[in-house]
């Protein structure tokens, strides 16, 4: 009967109960869509890293993290490819040969960094073949094709077609030009990627600056699930023991080779409940408030349940009950609405257009999908509970103090 | 045997501040099946003794006994229970639960009690019939009149067959008819189970049918009577 009693008391005042229903449920959605448009934002940056720029895993000589020079050979790198070719978890490997060198143009130069793939395993592990925007991505049949990003074709003026003159340091450390033809124009969500790279045969540039073409100085890992990195990493670790001990090679998940963008994901999580919280303890103003004038209202019918022989026990959990319901209530209205807008979003995405130049030269998508998990949702419906019951304790104290003799004589 | 008795009973309010002398040792016994008005003036105590005979109030002075027990002697949460389990109420504002139908309302003492809901049910049944309200069993309290509401809190108060029932001021809020129906049905519950009723009134209707009246003044029970009715 106690909770009979808590849930038709929370009908007596339809309107005042109705504004609690709605200001949850309004903090619940303003939260959850927050979260969800952040959370969507940095997971797309994230996915985004890893499909055009890191891959999940990636194998280096030590020394090349160090000088960044094309001679810093991963040591046994086919061997490498195939071993890991037979990990399950394992989507693509690429064995790459990575130059910085100097991009020019009739009218303009700039700094690069010239990444030589084996396209038919660069398909598998990178998704720049899809963000070509023009032209086609390199085609195994064309001599000395170049696939550049939009804003590095804008830069030297470039078109599909053009040629582009690329000057690097060769094996023995001679500077060597060569020149590339446009085949494709990249364009993907982050500016800066897209204005220092140019994607080439990994055999053209070998053949340019004198190195076989069984030799990479990069292997990019692709899972076929992120979450799988950390045991992915640990199984690589063990598997090539020798030479991690030895300082040939480095294994680098992408969060270590992008730390910036690891703790922006770690931050991003933080925030999220920190928002939520701030939203919750502003609500909870609300319910105390709500409570204590439901208390007042009732002094009188509080002072008859103790004059009656209710003990304070089950008077404090008629408190609680009706502050939980209340509270509970609004929840789900607010996390109905918002499972509906994430959803909608999540599919159709949020478009930012207007503000794409801004976002794209910090590496963000202009359309943001949505993006909240299912354990939020649930923590952010057992704070609601906490928060109701944190808020039902002052009020429920006030109701313990009342005296039946005094209360029911109130004319309140 | 005494069902109530007290003995040199004060109540001071205020004492630190400005100290109300709202009883100045009064001295009463009441027995088993007793139909008990205790009148005086506003202000003379009547509402402050029956707070004590009900156990809502400790005196501040002088022993308060319920069939033996020492209220004063109990601990807070032992007087609740010994409440629940010993008296029952009638308010002046019926104070029912607005939310709980009639046949609710009346059950609501038994399921405090811990009795099952089948035993409950039936025995709240039974009660609304004996006080002849069973009909609005599924009305709420805003949906009965003043006496109807009144009838149900009899109910509530006698479902539980308690020592005796407190009413103060039963009737102040209701007209000719329903306080003659009222009083009526108290009498003949009272004469029924030999329940113990006391009251706290100023209405005549409800002195003319008390067989005993205690008249409190300035604190003090300056007049008993008895009268054969």
């Amino acid at each position: 009967m106690l909770l009979a009693i808590a849930w038709r008391n929370l009908w007596r005042n339809k309107l005042r109960s109705s504004v609690i229903f709605i200001s949850i449920a309004v903090g619940i959605i303003g939260a959850i869509t927050s979260v969800g448009f952040m959370s969507g934002m940095v997971d797309q940056r994230e996915d985004a890293a890893i499909a055009n720029e890191v891959s999940n895993i990636q194998i280096h000589n030590p020394k090349f993290l160090l000088n960044d020079e094309a001679q810093y050979m991963v040591p046994g790198a086919a061997q490498k490819v195939s071993e890991i070719e037979q990990i399950p978890q394992v989507k693509g490997v690429s064995l790459r040969l990575k130059v910085t060198g100097m991009a020019a143009s009739a009218n303009a130069g700039a700094g690069i960094t010239i990444r030589g793939v084996n396209v038919a395993s660069e398909l598998k592990v990178s998704d720049i073949n899809q963000n070509v925007i023009e032209g086609t991505y390199l085609t195994q049949n064309a001599r000395f094709p170049a696939v550049v990003g939009q804003k590095l074709a804008h830069k030297l003026d470039l078109g599909l077609g053009d040629k582009i003159i690329i000057t690097l340091s060769d094996s023995s450390g001679t500077i060597t030009s060569g020149a590339f033809q446009i085949e494709g124009i990249f364009k993907t969500a982050n500016d800066q990627f897209d204005e220092s790279n140019v994607f080439v045969k990994k055999s053209d540039l070998a053949k340019l600056i004198g190195y076989p073409n069984n030799v990479g100085n990069e292997i990019a890992i692709r899972l076929n699930s992120n979450m799988d990195t950390p045991m992915v990493v640990n199984k690589l670790d063990k598997m090539m023991v020798g030479d991690i001990h030895s300082d040939k090679i480095i294994i680098q998940s992408w969060d270590q080779i992008q730390p910036l963008l690891k703790s922006m994901v770690e931050m991003m999580d933080y925030f999220s409940y920190l928002f939520l919280i701030i939203i919750m303890a502003a609500l909870a103003f609300a319910i105390i408030n709500t409570m204590l004038m439901a208390v007042m209202e009732r002094t009188r019918e509080i002072g008859m349940l103790m004059a009656l022989g209710m003990n304070k026990r089950k008077i404090f959990n008629l408190i609680l009950l009706e502050t939980i319901f209340l509270s509970i209530i609004g929840a789900f209205i607010g996390l109905g609405v918002s499972v509906l807008v994430v959803h909608h979003y999540a599919i159709y995405g949020f478009d930012l257009t207007n503000a794409a130049s801004g976002l794209n030269s910090f590496g963000y998508s202009a359309r943001i999908f949505f993006r909240v998990s299912n354990e939020f949702y649930f923590i952010s419906l057992i704070l609601v509970v906490i928060i109701a019951i944190i808020s039902s304790i002052s009020p429920a104290l006030k109701a313990l103090k009342l005296q039946p003799a005094t209360a029911i004589r109130e004319n309140i | 045997m005494s069902i109530i008795q007290a003995k040199n009973i004060y109540k001071v309010y205020n004492e630190t501040h400005v100290p109300v002398h709202a009883l100045n040792g009064v001295d009463l016994e009441i027995e088993k099946g007793e139909f008990t008005a205790i009148v005086g003036p506003s202000g003379s105590g009547k509402t402050t003794l029956l707070n004590i005979i009900g156990g809502l109030d400790l005196p501040t002075e002088g022993d308060i006994f319920i069939e033996g027990t020492n209220l004063k002697t109990l601990s807070s949460r032992q007087l609740i229970d010994f409440r629940l389990h010993n008296i029952g109420f009638v308010f002046q504002a019926y104070n029912l639960i607005p939310v709980l139908t009639a046949l609710e309302n009346t059950e609501f003492i038994l399921e405090l009690q811990g009795v099952s809901k089948k035993e409950r049910e039936k025995r709240a049944m039974e009660i609304l019939k004996t006080v002849d309200i069973a009909d609005k069993r599924d009305h709420k309290p805003g949906q009965l009149s003043g006496g109807q509401q009144q009838r149900v809190a009899v109910a509530r108060a006698l479902v539980s067959q308690p020592k005796y029932i407190i009413a103060d001021e039963p009737t102040a809020n209701l007209d000719s008819k329903s306080t003659e129906e009222l009083l009526t049905l108290m009498k003949k519950m009272n004469e029924k189970f030999q329940t113990t009723f006391v009251f706290a009134t100023h209405d005549q209707r409800v002195m003319d049918k008390a067989r005993r009246i205690i008249t409190i003044e300035d604190g003090k029970a300056v007049k008993d009577e008895t009268f054969e009715r």
